[in-house]
């Protein structure tokens, strides 16, 4: 009982912590290699634990990243919507991946993010990013398997699912 | 227990009520998207959760605030003395300045009472910090610790020691998001100081420039021209700097001159800024005097529905 409700708040709170870091801000020379935290954490816990994160889950993270940036509500929850959907359907293929070739994978799913993001933004009027927007997925793909050992590893220490 | 989670997520075939529930997931995203381009919801419902918000900013704001705090804590000695002495300097040249000015200032009331106006040169100002958070957008946009309760009403200019800075554009109850110059769909009305040519400052995509699409050709415009506000429109008070020019090149069209210009600010730096607090009384045209006429209930019986339909288009 205590068990799985220390569980539960380690989820909620990595999910807390992707948004906070996601508002924090970074030197001006750094911020374009700022990964999309809420993106990532998503994705571990999709691969992890994927009776816990679903497509609703998904949405109201998104929802709340979308209150906090104070962009248009949606833009967020469509994105991670489309990302968990992506990563539960095929969960079972990259949980066996090597490393290199989940990185991989992660790469093109927030490259594919980024495409969503640009879409709607060009849709809504924005103007077009300049180069180094694109910089952010190789950086996040760059992160994933420290992140996902780090995670990994913290989970096995705290002896929780 | 780990077998069950198995055969809900098969190893290949996809099942058709989870795409079903992507897509009613992606068209409510929709929907919320386009609600809110439209009726600009979204500020609405951050108001009614800043409760939640807020708090989150401020402790989104704590690394940024450490490494400041940390950066006074560790520094050299020396940095400092030279940083005190450095400003200390300034200071002194910026009293001998005032000083200088104070006198100017005072004719110039006088002859402004002579002449009978209402401007002055008198600034109401308050001042704000910036909250240190990333609101995403590619870093247009900028974090105040006031909001409602301090008084801070949308469209209020905002500057710092060197230039004008953006102006507010949301209100929190104890924050508020300015939108800065730089920022691409925000314009500032300027006028070129030597030349007085009046023209329009556009924000450009890379974010720490301005750019003004549209001089005329025959313009005489060239690098190192100060930008002033021209205080058209209303919104910014005429006469605070706005930037310097750094560029000017024919447009591709060979219709217009391009120039690029620096803003003036510390958009990058600033920690402390200033809001002002008296809005410029708009320069444009007068507002529209509403035609007077006989009261309408003495119009005659003939035609009520004709003078009922004009008076309602009248405002």
């Amino acid at each position: 009982m205590n068990k799985q409700r220390l569980s539960l708040w380690w989820f909620v709170g990595t999910l807390m912590f992707a948004l906070l870091s996601m508002l924090v801000p970074l030197p001006r020379v750094l911020e374009p290699f700022k990964p999309y935290w809420p993106a990532l954490f998503l994705l571990y816990w999709s691969l992890e634990s994927e009776d816990r994160v679903t497509l609703g889950l998904a949405f109201v993270v998104g929802l709340c990243a979308d209150l906090f940036n104070g962009v248009v509500l949606g833009e967020q929850a469509l994105r991670l919507c489309a990302l968990v959907f992506i990563a539960l359907r095929f969960r079972s293929r990259l949980r066996f991946f090597p490393m290199w070739q989940q990185t991989l994978a992660v790469l093109a799913l927030l490259l594919n993010d980024r495409i969503l993001l640009l879409i709607v933004r060009v849709l809504a009027g924005a103007s077009l990013p300049p180069a180094s927007w694109w910089i952010s997925p190789f950086v996040g793909a760059a992160l994933w398997p420290f992140l996902f050992l780090l995670l990994d590893d913290l989970r096995a220490r705290l002896r929780i699912q | 227990m780990a077998r069950t989670r198995d055969e809900s997520s098969p190893l290949f075939a996809g099942n058709a009520a989870g795409t079903l529930r992507l897509i009613v997931y992606l068209a409510l995203a929709m929907v919320l998207m386009v609600l809110d381009q439209r009726n600009g919801w979204l500020w609405r419902v951050r108001y009614a959760a800043s409760a939640v918000v807020e708090p989150v900013y401020r402790l989104a704001g704590l690394p940024a605030l450490g490494i400041r705090t940390m950066s006074v804590a560790f520094a050299d000695r020396q940095l400092l003395t030279e940083q005190n002495q450095r400003l200390r300097e300034d200071l002194l040249l910026a009293n001998a300045k005032l000083n200088r000015m104070a006198a100017v200032a005072e004719q110039n009331q006088r002859l402004k009472e002579l002449l009978d106006t209402q401007h002055s040169l008198k600034l109401n100002v308050q001042l704000a910090r910036v909250v240190g958070v990333d609101l995403g957008a590619y870093r247009y946009q900028l974090t105040l610790n006031m909001g409602a309760r301090d008084g801070v009403k949308p469209g209020q200019p905002v500057i710092d020691a060197h230039g004008v800075m953006g102006q507010v554009k949301e209100v929190l109850p104890t924050t508020s998001v300015v939108m800065l110059i730089t920022d691409p769909s925000h314009a500032i009305p300027v006028v070129i100081e030597r030349s007085g040519l009046r023209t329009v400052a556009y924000g450009s995509r890379d974010g720490n420039q301005l750019s003004l699409p549209n001089l005329p050709l025959v313009a005489d415009v060239r690098v190192g021209d100060k930008l002033l506000t021209s205080g058209l429109g209303g919104r910014f008070p005429p006469g605070f700097p706005v930037g310097d020019i750094v560029s000017v090149a024919p447009a591709a069209t060979g219709m217009f001159q391009v120039a690029q210009a620096r803003p003036a600010a510390d958009i990058d730096r600033s920690e402390d800024v200033l809001l002002l607090h008296d809005q410029a009384e708009p320069d444009g045209p007068p507002a529209l005097v509403t035609p007077m006429g006989p009261p309408s209930n003495l119009a005659p019986d003939a035609a009520p529905a004709a003078s009922s339909s004009a008076h309602g288009a009248q405002p």
